[in-house]
Protein backbone atom coordinates (compact mmCIF):
# COMPACT_ATOMS: atom_id res chain seq x y z
CA UNK A 1 0.00 0.00 0.00
CA UNK A 2 1.15 3.16 -0.46
CA UNK A 3 1.73 5.95 1.72
CA UNK A 4 0.38 9.46 1.41
CA UNK A 5 2.31 12.60 0.81
CA UNK A 6 2.76 14.98 3.61
CA UNK A 7 0.34 17.28 2.75
CA UNK A 8 -2.50 14.81 3.55
CA UNK A 9 -0.48 12.95 6.52
CA UNK A 10 1.76 15.35 8.57
CA UNK A 11 3.63 13.16 10.95
CA UNK A 12 5.55 14.00 13.98
CA UNK A 13 5.51 14.51 17.61
CA UNK A 14 1.96 16.18 18.65
CA UNK A 15 0.65 16.54 15.24
CA UNK A 16 -2.78 16.78 15.25
CA UNK A 17 -5.76 18.99 13.62
CA UNK A 18 -7.57 18.39 16.82
CA UNK A 19 -8.68 21.79 18.07
CA UNK A 20 -9.66 20.81 22.08
CA UNK A 21 -7.10 20.17 24.62
CA UNK A 22 -6.22 16.46 23.80
CA UNK A 23 -3.03 17.26 26.22
CA UNK A 24 -4.63 18.04 29.40
CA UNK A 25 -5.62 13.80 30.40
CA UNK A 26 -1.76 12.71 29.39
CA UNK A 27 -0.26 15.54 31.84
CA UNK A 28 -2.73 15.10 34.42
CA UNK A 29 -2.14 11.21 34.35
CA UNK A 30 1.48 11.82 34.19
CA UNK A 31 1.33 14.77 37.45
CA UNK A 32 -1.01 11.89 39.57
CA UNK A 33 1.10 9.23 38.82
CA UNK A 34 4.14 11.50 39.10
CA UNK A 35 3.33 12.64 41.98
CA UNK A 36 2.37 8.94 43.62
CA UNK A 37 5.80 7.48 42.37
CA UNK A 38 7.55 9.66 43.89
CA UNK A 39 5.78 9.68 47.29
CA UNK A 40 5.63 5.95 47.67
CA UNK A 41 9.36 5.82 46.87
CA UNK A 42 9.52 8.68 49.55
CA UNK A 43 7.88 5.83 52.19
CA UNK A 44 9.47 2.69 50.93
CA UNK A 45 12.72 4.31 51.59
CA UNK A 46 11.96 6.31 54.64
CA UNK A 47 10.83 2.97 56.14
CA UNK A 48 9.38 4.39 59.45
CA UNK A 49 5.58 5.70 60.67
CA UNK A 50 4.27 2.84 59.24
CA UNK A 51 2.43 1.64 62.44
CA UNK A 52 0.68 3.59 65.09
CA UNK A 53 -1.74 1.68 67.62
CA UNK A 54 -3.91 -0.47 65.57
CA UNK A 55 -3.39 1.08 62.16
CA UNK A 56 -0.84 -0.06 59.72
CA UNK A 57 0.19 1.63 56.67
CA UNK A 58 -1.20 -0.35 53.04
CA UNK A 59 2.57 0.48 52.07
CA UNK A 60 3.86 -2.03 54.78
CA UNK A 61 1.46 -4.95 55.05
CA UNK A 62 1.08 -7.66 55.62
CA UNK A 63 3.54 -6.80 58.34
CA UNK A 64 5.01 -10.18 59.11
CA UNK A 65 6.52 -10.41 55.38
CA UNK A 66 7.90 -6.82 56.82
CA UNK A 67 9.51 -8.33 60.10
CA UNK A 68 11.03 -11.40 57.88
CA UNK A 69 12.58 -9.60 55.38
CA UNK A 70 14.42 -7.39 58.38
CA UNK A 71 15.62 -10.76 59.39
CA UNK A 72 17.93 -11.59 55.92
CA UNK A 73 21.79 -11.09 56.32
CA UNK A 74 22.25 -7.26 55.44
CA UNK A 75 24.66 -8.32 52.60
CA UNK A 76 21.54 -10.03 50.34
CA UNK A 77 19.63 -6.90 51.10
CA UNK A 78 22.48 -4.30 51.93
CA UNK A 79 20.03 -0.86 49.81
CA UNK A 80 16.74 -2.53 49.63
CA UNK A 81 14.00 -1.61 51.77
CA UNK A 82 11.61 -4.06 53.63
CA UNK A 83 8.43 -2.56 52.20
CA UNK A 84 9.98 -2.95 48.77
CA UNK A 85 9.97 -6.99 48.84
CA UNK A 86 6.00 -6.50 49.36
CA UNK A 87 5.15 -3.49 47.22
CA UNK A 88 5.82 -5.14 44.15
CA UNK A 89 3.04 -6.79 43.79
CA UNK A 90 0.19 -4.18 43.93
CA UNK A 91 2.87 -2.35 41.75
CA UNK A 92 2.89 -4.86 39.39
CA UNK A 93 -0.95 -5.86 39.11
CA UNK A 94 -1.39 -1.73 38.49
CA UNK A 95 1.31 -2.00 36.05
CA UNK A 96 -0.18 -4.34 34.20
CA UNK A 97 -3.68 -3.46 34.37
CA UNK A 98 -5.73 -2.92 31.64
CA UNK A 99 -6.74 0.27 32.47
CA UNK A 100 -3.02 2.21 33.38
CA UNK A 101 -1.70 0.62 30.55
CA UNK A 102 -3.86 2.82 28.47
CA UNK A 103 -3.31 5.90 30.70
CA UNK A 104 1.02 5.48 31.05
CA UNK A 105 1.46 4.74 27.41
CA UNK A 106 -0.33 7.93 26.38
CA UNK A 107 1.19 10.18 29.18
CA UNK A 108 4.68 8.72 29.83
CA UNK A 109 5.34 6.55 26.32
CA UNK A 110 3.49 9.01 23.89
CA UNK A 111 2.82 6.25 22.15
CA UNK A 112 0.27 7.68 21.10
CA UNK A 113 -0.05 10.78 22.82
CA UNK A 114 -3.85 11.17 22.42
CA UNK A 115 -5.68 9.50 19.21
CA UNK A 116 -4.95 10.79 16.09
CA UNK A 117 -2.15 13.09 17.65
CA UNK A 118 1.54 12.19 16.28
CA UNK A 119 3.26 9.75 17.83
CA UNK A 120 6.44 9.54 19.58
CA UNK A 121 8.67 6.52 19.20
CA UNK A 122 10.95 4.46 16.76
CA UNK A 123 9.84 3.01 13.50
CA UNK A 124 10.03 -0.69 14.78
CA UNK A 125 7.60 -0.43 17.03
CA UNK A 126 5.99 -4.10 18.49
CA UNK A 127 3.61 -3.05 20.71
CA UNK A 128 3.36 -5.90 23.74
CA UNK A 129 4.87 -8.88 21.34
CA UNK A 130 8.59 -8.53 22.66
CA UNK A 131 10.24 -7.89 26.11
CA UNK A 132 9.46 -5.97 28.23
CA UNK A 133 6.18 -4.84 27.31
CA UNK A 134 5.20 -8.69 26.58
CA UNK A 135 5.49 -9.04 30.37
CA UNK A 136 1.78 -7.61 30.45
CA UNK A 137 0.73 -10.90 29.83
CA UNK A 138 1.24 -11.79 33.13
CA UNK A 139 -1.24 -9.80 34.87
CA UNK A 140 -3.56 -12.47 36.13
CA UNK A 141 -0.79 -13.38 38.01
CA UNK A 142 -0.05 -10.32 39.64
CA UNK A 143 -4.12 -10.38 40.06
CA UNK A 144 -3.67 -13.94 42.07
CA UNK A 145 -0.83 -11.96 44.33
CA UNK A 146 -2.40 -8.91 44.87
CA UNK A 147 -5.63 -10.98 46.30
CA UNK A 148 -3.82 -12.71 48.74
CA UNK A 149 -2.30 -8.72 49.80
CA UNK A 150 -5.97 -7.72 49.94
CA UNK A 151 -6.86 -10.42 52.09
CA UNK A 152 -4.07 -8.98 54.55
CA UNK A 153 -5.26 -5.62 53.86
CA UNK A 154 -9.15 -6.54 55.18
CA UNK A 155 -7.15 -8.09 58.30
CA UNK A 156 -5.35 -4.93 59.24
CA UNK A 157 -8.89 -2.79 58.18
CA UNK A 158 -10.35 -4.88 61.28
CA UNK A 159 -7.37 -4.60 63.48
CA UNK A 160 -7.94 -1.09 63.63
CA UNK A 161 -10.90 -1.10 65.46
CA UNK A 162 -9.42 -2.80 67.90
CA UNK A 163 -7.65 -0.62 70.48
CA UNK A 164 -5.59 -2.10 73.18
CA UNK A 165 -8.47 -5.36 72.94
CA UNK A 166 -11.85 -2.78 73.03
CA UNK A 167 -13.67 -2.40 70.30
CA UNK A 168 -13.25 1.30 69.15
CA UNK A 169 -13.59 3.41 66.10
CA UNK A 170 -11.15 6.12 65.24
CA UNK A 171 -10.90 8.29 62.04
CA UNK A 172 -7.75 6.21 60.90
CA UNK A 173 -10.27 2.81 61.34
CA UNK A 174 -12.60 4.43 58.92
CA UNK A 175 -9.58 5.29 56.03
CA UNK A 176 -8.41 1.95 56.21
CA UNK A 177 -11.87 0.76 55.97
CA UNK A 178 -12.34 2.50 52.90
CA UNK A 179 -8.85 2.28 51.61
CA UNK A 180 -9.67 -1.63 51.62
CA UNK A 181 -13.24 -1.38 50.04
CA UNK A 182 -11.69 1.19 47.23
CA UNK A 183 -8.90 -1.77 46.74
CA UNK A 184 -11.40 -4.31 46.97
CA UNK A 185 -13.73 -2.58 43.89
CA UNK A 186 -10.63 -1.96 41.90
CA UNK A 187 -9.03 -5.69 42.11
CA UNK A 188 -12.32 -7.43 41.42
CA UNK A 189 -13.41 -5.08 38.39
CA UNK A 190 -10.20 -6.40 36.64
CA UNK A 191 -10.47 -7.68 33.84
CA UNK A 192 -8.43 -10.52 33.91
CA UNK A 193 -10.91 -11.94 36.76
CA UNK A 194 -13.77 -10.62 34.50
CA UNK A 195 -12.59 -13.38 32.06
CA UNK A 196 -11.92 -16.04 34.55
CA UNK A 197 -14.99 -16.24 36.02
CA UNK A 198 -17.40 -16.28 33.17
CA UNK A 199 -15.78 -13.97 29.89
CA UNK A 200 -13.57 -17.01 29.05
CA UNK A 201 -16.88 -19.44 28.30
CA UNK A 202 -18.77 -19.38 24.89
CA UNK A 203 -21.84 -20.65 26.25
CA UNK A 204 -23.58 -19.05 29.30
CA UNK A 205 -26.71 -21.59 28.79
CA UNK A 206 -25.16 -24.63 28.76
CA UNK A 207 -25.11 -25.95 32.40
CA UNK A 208 -26.12 -24.80 36.00
CA UNK A 209 -22.32 -23.41 36.57
CA UNK A 210 -22.41 -21.49 33.20
CA UNK A 211 -25.46 -20.20 34.29
CA UNK A 212 -24.16 -19.31 37.67
CA UNK A 213 -20.81 -17.84 35.91
CA UNK A 214 -23.22 -15.48 33.73
CA UNK A 215 -24.95 -14.04 36.59
CA UNK A 216 -21.21 -13.24 38.04
CA UNK A 217 -20.03 -12.40 35.00
CA UNK A 218 -22.68 -9.57 34.31
CA UNK A 219 -21.79 -8.12 37.98
CA UNK A 220 -17.97 -8.09 37.92
CA UNK A 221 -19.09 -6.29 33.90
CA UNK A 222 -20.93 -3.69 36.26
CA UNK A 223 -17.87 -2.72 38.25
CA UNK A 224 -15.83 -3.45 35.12
CA UNK A 225 -17.56 -0.01 33.56
CA UNK A 226 -16.33 1.95 35.76
CA UNK A 227 -12.49 0.44 36.05
CA UNK A 228 -10.95 3.57 35.75
CA UNK A 229 -12.73 5.17 38.19
CA UNK A 230 -11.85 2.68 40.97
CA UNK A 231 -8.14 2.17 39.95
CA UNK A 232 -7.78 6.45 40.22
CA UNK A 233 -10.47 6.26 43.82
CA UNK A 234 -8.29 3.65 44.89
CA UNK A 235 -5.01 5.00 43.83
CA UNK A 236 -5.40 8.16 45.81
CA UNK A 237 -7.28 6.11 49.10
CA UNK A 238 -3.89 3.84 49.60
CA UNK A 239 -1.44 7.18 49.46
CA UNK A 240 -4.20 8.71 51.55
CA UNK A 241 -4.48 5.43 54.03
CA UNK A 242 -0.63 5.77 54.37
CA UNK A 243 -0.24 9.53 54.91
CA UNK A 244 -2.76 9.34 57.70
CA UNK A 245 -0.74 6.36 59.37
CA UNK A 246 2.45 8.23 58.84
CA UNK A 247 1.24 11.39 59.97
CA UNK A 248 -0.33 10.30 63.57
CA UNK A 249 2.38 8.10 63.73
CA UNK A 250 5.11 10.79 63.34
CA UNK A 251 2.75 13.07 65.65
CA UNK A 252 1.96 15.41 63.15
CA UNK A 253 -1.54 15.14 64.28
CA UNK A 254 -3.48 13.01 66.42
CA UNK A 255 -5.73 10.79 65.45
CA UNK A 256 -9.60 11.37 66.71
CA UNK A 257 -11.12 8.65 68.52
CA UNK A 258 -15.35 8.68 67.44
CA UNK A 259 -15.90 6.12 70.23
CA UNK B 1 -27.90 34.45 7.54
CA UNK B 2 -24.93 32.38 9.17
CA UNK B 3 -22.34 31.44 7.36
CA UNK B 4 -19.72 28.47 7.84
CA UNK B 5 -15.84 28.88 6.30
CA UNK B 6 -15.02 25.13 5.15
CA UNK B 7 -11.64 24.16 4.79
CA UNK B 8 -11.37 20.89 2.57
CA UNK B 9 -8.81 18.89 1.25
CA UNK B 10 -8.74 18.90 -2.35
CA UNK B 11 -5.86 16.45 -4.45
CA UNK B 12 -5.10 12.54 -4.18
CA UNK B 13 -2.20 10.28 -2.63
CA UNK B 14 0.67 12.20 -4.36
CA UNK B 15 -0.87 15.58 -4.07
CA UNK B 16 -3.06 18.45 -2.38
CA UNK B 17 -4.06 21.06 -0.57
CA UNK B 18 -6.84 22.64 1.45
CA UNK B 19 -9.50 24.57 -0.20
CA UNK B 20 -11.53 27.11 1.97
CA UNK B 21 -15.70 27.37 0.90
CA UNK B 22 -18.38 29.46 2.59
CA UNK B 23 -21.35 27.70 3.02
CA UNK B 24 -24.44 29.04 4.74
CA UNK B 25 -25.59 27.31 7.76
CA UNK B 26 -29.39 25.98 8.02
CA UNK B 27 -31.27 24.59 11.25
CA UNK B 28 -30.29 20.57 11.78
CA UNK B 29 -27.02 20.67 9.19
CA UNK B 30 -24.38 18.46 9.23
CA UNK B 31 -20.53 18.34 7.71
CA UNK B 32 -21.95 16.07 4.97
CA UNK B 33 -24.38 18.71 3.99
CA UNK B 34 -21.98 21.25 4.04
CA UNK B 35 -19.80 19.22 1.60
CA UNK B 36 -23.13 18.47 -0.76
CA UNK B 37 -23.81 22.38 -0.66
CA UNK B 38 -20.07 23.11 -2.02
CA UNK B 39 -20.62 20.40 -4.58
CA UNK B 40 -23.75 21.67 -5.72
CA UNK B 41 -22.92 25.46 -5.81
CA UNK B 42 -19.01 25.81 -5.77
CA UNK B 43 -17.26 22.80 -6.52
CA UNK B 44 -19.27 19.50 -8.53
CA UNK B 45 -15.48 17.89 -8.59
CA UNK B 46 -15.17 17.44 -5.25
CA UNK B 47 -15.22 13.67 -4.53
CA UNK B 48 -17.01 12.44 -1.48
CA UNK B 49 -18.26 8.95 -0.20
CA UNK B 50 -21.64 8.41 1.19
CA UNK B 51 -25.08 6.54 0.98
CA UNK B 52 -27.48 6.68 3.61
CA UNK B 53 -26.56 9.86 6.00
CA UNK B 54 -28.32 8.45 8.30
CA UNK B 55 -24.89 7.20 10.37
CA UNK B 56 -25.86 3.54 9.32
CA UNK B 57 -23.80 2.46 5.82
CA UNK B 58 -20.35 4.05 7.48
CA UNK B 59 -19.51 5.66 3.96
CA UNK B 60 -18.61 9.32 4.66
CA UNK B 61 -15.85 8.38 6.87
CA UNK B 62 -13.64 11.49 7.61
CA UNK B 63 -11.35 13.75 9.80
CA UNK B 64 -12.99 17.02 11.17
CA UNK B 65 -10.96 18.84 13.02
CA UNK B 66 -9.09 16.24 13.20
CA UNK B 67 -11.20 13.44 15.07
CA UNK B 68 -12.12 10.86 12.86
CA UNK B 69 -15.85 10.96 12.15
CA UNK B 70 -18.62 9.91 10.34
CA UNK B 71 -19.49 13.44 8.42
CA UNK B 72 -23.40 13.24 8.52
CA UNK B 73 -23.16 12.36 12.37
CA UNK B 74 -21.37 15.54 12.87
CA UNK B 75 -23.55 18.22 13.68
CA UNK B 76 -22.62 21.90 12.28
CA UNK B 77 -23.77 23.48 15.68
CA UNK B 78 -21.23 21.56 17.33
CA UNK B 79 -18.53 24.04 16.00
CA UNK B 80 -18.08 27.63 17.49
CA UNK B 81 -19.42 30.50 15.19
CA UNK B 82 -16.48 31.69 13.37
CA UNK B 83 -14.57 28.60 13.42
CA UNK B 84 -12.90 27.14 10.34
CA UNK B 85 -13.72 23.70 10.16
CA UNK B 86 -11.33 21.35 8.53
CA UNK B 87 -12.25 17.89 6.75
CA UNK B 88 -9.71 15.79 5.00
CA UNK B 89 -9.71 12.37 4.21
CA UNK B 90 -8.67 9.17 6.53
CA UNK B 91 -5.17 9.83 7.24
CA UNK B 92 -4.60 5.42 7.59
CA UNK B 93 -5.67 4.76 4.18
CA UNK B 94 -4.43 5.74 0.98
CA UNK B 95 -6.46 8.65 -1.20
CA UNK B 96 -8.47 8.15 -4.23
CA UNK B 97 -9.30 11.98 -4.44
CA UNK B 98 -10.24 14.51 -2.26
CA UNK B 99 -12.25 13.12 0.71
CA UNK B 100 -12.45 9.61 -0.50
CA UNK B 101 -9.81 6.58 0.38
CA UNK B 102 -8.80 3.46 -0.88
CA UNK B 103 -9.79 1.10 2.30
CA UNK B 104 -9.73 -2.11 0.36
CA UNK B 105 -7.22 -3.58 2.30
CA UNK B 106 -9.52 -4.05 4.93
CA UNK B 107 -11.62 -6.28 2.78
CA UNK B 108 -8.84 -8.49 1.99
CA UNK B 109 -7.47 -8.68 5.47
CA UNK B 110 -11.52 -9.77 6.30
CA UNK B 111 -10.82 -12.33 3.99
CA UNK B 112 -8.30 -13.98 6.05
CA UNK B 113 -10.79 -14.60 9.04
CA UNK B 114 -11.60 -18.15 9.46
CA UNK B 115 -15.51 -18.19 9.63
CA UNK B 116 -18.57 -19.18 11.23
CA UNK B 117 -17.92 -22.89 11.84
CA UNK B 118 -21.06 -24.48 13.82
CA UNK B 119 -20.92 -28.20 14.87
CA UNK B 120 -23.27 -30.13 12.50
CA UNK B 121 -24.89 -31.23 14.55
CA UNK B 122 -26.02 -28.15 16.42
CA UNK B 123 -28.87 -27.27 18.39
CA UNK B 124 -29.64 -24.08 17.03
CA UNK B 125 -31.78 -22.70 20.01
CA UNK B 126 -30.49 -19.20 21.42
CA UNK B 127 -30.79 -18.02 24.80
CA UNK B 128 -30.42 -14.33 25.16
CA UNK B 129 -27.51 -15.06 27.61
CA UNK B 130 -25.50 -16.45 25.44
CA UNK B 131 -26.33 -13.60 22.53
CA UNK B 132 -25.99 -10.66 24.14
CA UNK B 133 -22.62 -10.39 24.21
CA UNK B 134 -21.77 -11.05 20.81
CA UNK B 135 -24.87 -9.05 19.39
CA UNK B 136 -22.91 -5.88 20.45
CA UNK B 137 -20.30 -6.61 17.35
CA UNK B 138 -22.72 -7.03 15.21
CA UNK B 139 -23.13 -3.20 15.60
CA UNK B 140 -20.66 -2.86 13.58
CA UNK B 141 -21.08 -0.34 10.23
CA UNK B 142 -17.26 -0.82 8.75
CA UNK B 143 -16.75 3.13 8.92
CA UNK B 144 -13.01 1.85 9.95
CA UNK B 145 -12.90 5.03 11.97
CA UNK B 146 -11.15 2.38 14.33
CA UNK B 147 -9.06 1.15 11.86
CA UNK B 148 -7.83 5.35 10.99
CA UNK B 149 -6.86 6.25 14.47
CA UNK B 150 -5.47 2.99 15.57
CA UNK B 151 -1.93 4.35 16.06
CA UNK B 152 -0.46 0.43 15.25
CA UNK B 153 -1.58 1.19 11.72
CA UNK B 154 -1.83 5.16 11.52
CA UNK B 155 1.71 6.09 12.92
CA UNK B 156 3.61 2.83 12.71
CA UNK B 157 2.23 1.95 9.69
CA UNK B 158 2.10 -2.03 10.14
CA UNK B 159 -0.52 -3.58 8.28
CA UNK B 160 1.69 -6.29 7.65
CA UNK B 161 1.37 -7.80 11.19
CA UNK B 162 -2.19 -6.20 12.50
CA UNK B 163 -5.47 -6.36 11.49
CA UNK B 164 -6.75 -3.85 13.68
CA UNK B 165 -9.53 -3.39 16.04
CA UNK B 166 -12.73 -3.23 13.54
CA UNK B 167 -11.31 -7.49 12.79
CA UNK B 168 -10.54 -8.17 16.76
CA UNK B 169 -14.00 -7.18 16.74
CA UNK B 170 -15.36 -9.32 14.09
CA UNK B 171 -13.00 -12.30 15.42
CA UNK B 172 -14.59 -11.49 18.73
CA UNK B 173 -18.02 -11.98 17.46
CA UNK B 174 -17.34 -15.45 16.15
CA UNK B 175 -14.55 -16.22 18.69
CA UNK B 176 -17.29 -15.87 21.81
CA UNK B 177 -20.39 -16.99 19.58
CA UNK B 178 -21.80 -20.13 21.14
CA UNK B 179 -22.24 -22.21 17.60
CA UNK B 180 -18.98 -22.32 16.71
CA UNK B 181 -16.68 -24.68 17.10
CA UNK B 182 -12.87 -23.42 15.87
CA UNK B 183 -10.53 -21.86 18.31
CA UNK B 184 -8.72 -18.90 17.02
CA UNK B 185 -6.43 -18.54 19.65
CA UNK B 186 -3.29 -19.09 17.52
CA UNK B 187 -4.56 -17.30 14.22
CA UNK B 188 -5.54 -14.15 16.83
CA UNK B 189 -2.13 -14.31 18.44
CA UNK B 190 0.31 -15.12 15.26
CA UNK B 191 -1.77 -13.78 12.63
CA UNK B 192 -3.83 -10.96 13.38
CA UNK B 193 -0.69 -9.54 15.91
CA UNK B 194 -2.78 -8.85 18.82
CA UNK B 195 0.04 -8.74 20.96
CA UNK B 196 0.53 -5.37 18.68
CA UNK B 197 -2.38 -3.71 20.67
CA UNK B 198 -1.34 -1.76 23.67
CA UNK B 199 -4.57 -0.75 24.59
CA UNK B 200 -4.78 2.38 24.28
CA UNK B 201 -8.31 3.23 23.57
CA UNK B 202 -8.65 5.36 20.75
CA UNK B 203 -10.60 2.94 18.09
CA UNK B 204 -13.67 2.93 21.31
CA UNK B 205 -12.91 6.38 21.58
CA UNK B 206 -14.27 6.84 18.08
CA UNK B 207 -17.22 4.24 17.42
CA UNK B 208 -19.94 5.80 16.06
CA UNK B 209 -21.67 3.01 16.87
CA UNK B 210 -20.38 3.04 20.63
CA UNK B 211 -19.21 -0.81 20.56
CA UNK B 212 -16.69 -1.36 23.96
CA UNK B 213 -14.18 -2.54 21.20
CA UNK B 214 -11.47 -2.37 23.48
CA UNK B 215 -13.06 -3.94 26.57
CA UNK B 216 -15.27 -6.33 25.48
CA UNK B 217 -13.67 -7.43 22.23
CA UNK B 218 -9.82 -6.98 22.34
CA UNK B 219 -9.36 -7.78 26.08
CA UNK B 220 -11.01 -10.75 26.10
CA UNK B 221 -9.53 -12.03 23.07
CA UNK B 222 -6.59 -11.16 25.06
CA UNK B 223 -7.32 -12.79 27.71
CA UNK B 224 -8.23 -15.86 25.57
CA UNK B 225 -4.50 -15.88 24.29
CA UNK B 226 -2.90 -15.92 27.54
CA UNK B 227 -5.47 -18.87 28.82
CA UNK B 228 -3.35 -20.45 25.56
CA UNK B 229 -0.11 -19.35 25.63
CA UNK B 230 1.29 -17.42 28.90
CA UNK B 231 -0.84 -19.55 31.49
CA UNK B 232 0.83 -22.96 32.60
CA UNK B 233 -2.49 -22.98 35.31
CA UNK B 234 -4.74 -23.12 32.21
CA UNK B 235 -2.21 -25.02 30.11
CA UNK B 236 -2.17 -27.80 32.99
CA UNK B 237 -6.41 -27.77 33.18
CA UNK B 238 -6.41 -27.87 29.38
CA UNK B 239 -4.18 -31.06 29.58
CA UNK B 240 -6.31 -32.86 32.08
CA UNK B 241 -9.49 -31.80 31.22
CA UNK B 242 -9.05 -31.33 27.87
CA UNK B 243 -10.16 -28.28 25.14
CA UNK B 244 -13.61 -28.18 23.78
CA UNK B 245 -12.29 -26.39 20.57
CA UNK B 246 -9.41 -26.81 18.59
CA UNK B 247 -6.83 -24.46 17.85
CA UNK B 248 -6.94 -23.19 13.96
Amino acid sequence: MEATKDVVKPEGFGVTARRDAWWIEPMLVAIGFGLFIVYATFRVFENNYYEWGPYLSPFFSPKFMLDLVKMLPAAIIPYVPPAAFILWIPAGFRATCYYYRKAYYRAYFADPPGCSVGHFGGEKYCGETSFPFILQNLHRYFFYLATIVLAFLWYDAIIAFNFDGHFGVGVGSLVLVANVMLLSLYSFGCHAWRHLVGGRLDCFSCSATSKQSFKIWERVTKLNEHHMFWAWCSLFSVGFADFYVRSVASGLFTDIRLF
Amino acid sequence: MREATLSVFRGDKDTGEFKTYKVPIEEGMVVLDAIHYIQAHEDPELAVRWNCKAAKCGSCSAEVNGRPSLMCKTRMDHFADGEEIRVEPLHTFPVIKDLVTDVSWNYEVNKRIPGFTPAPDADWTFYQEDIERVQEFRKCIECFLCQDVCHVLRDHDRKDAFFGPRFLVRTAGLEMHPMDTLNRAEFIKDQEGIGFCNITKCCSEVCPEEIHITDNAIIPLKERVVDEFYDPVMMIWNKIFGKKKQLV
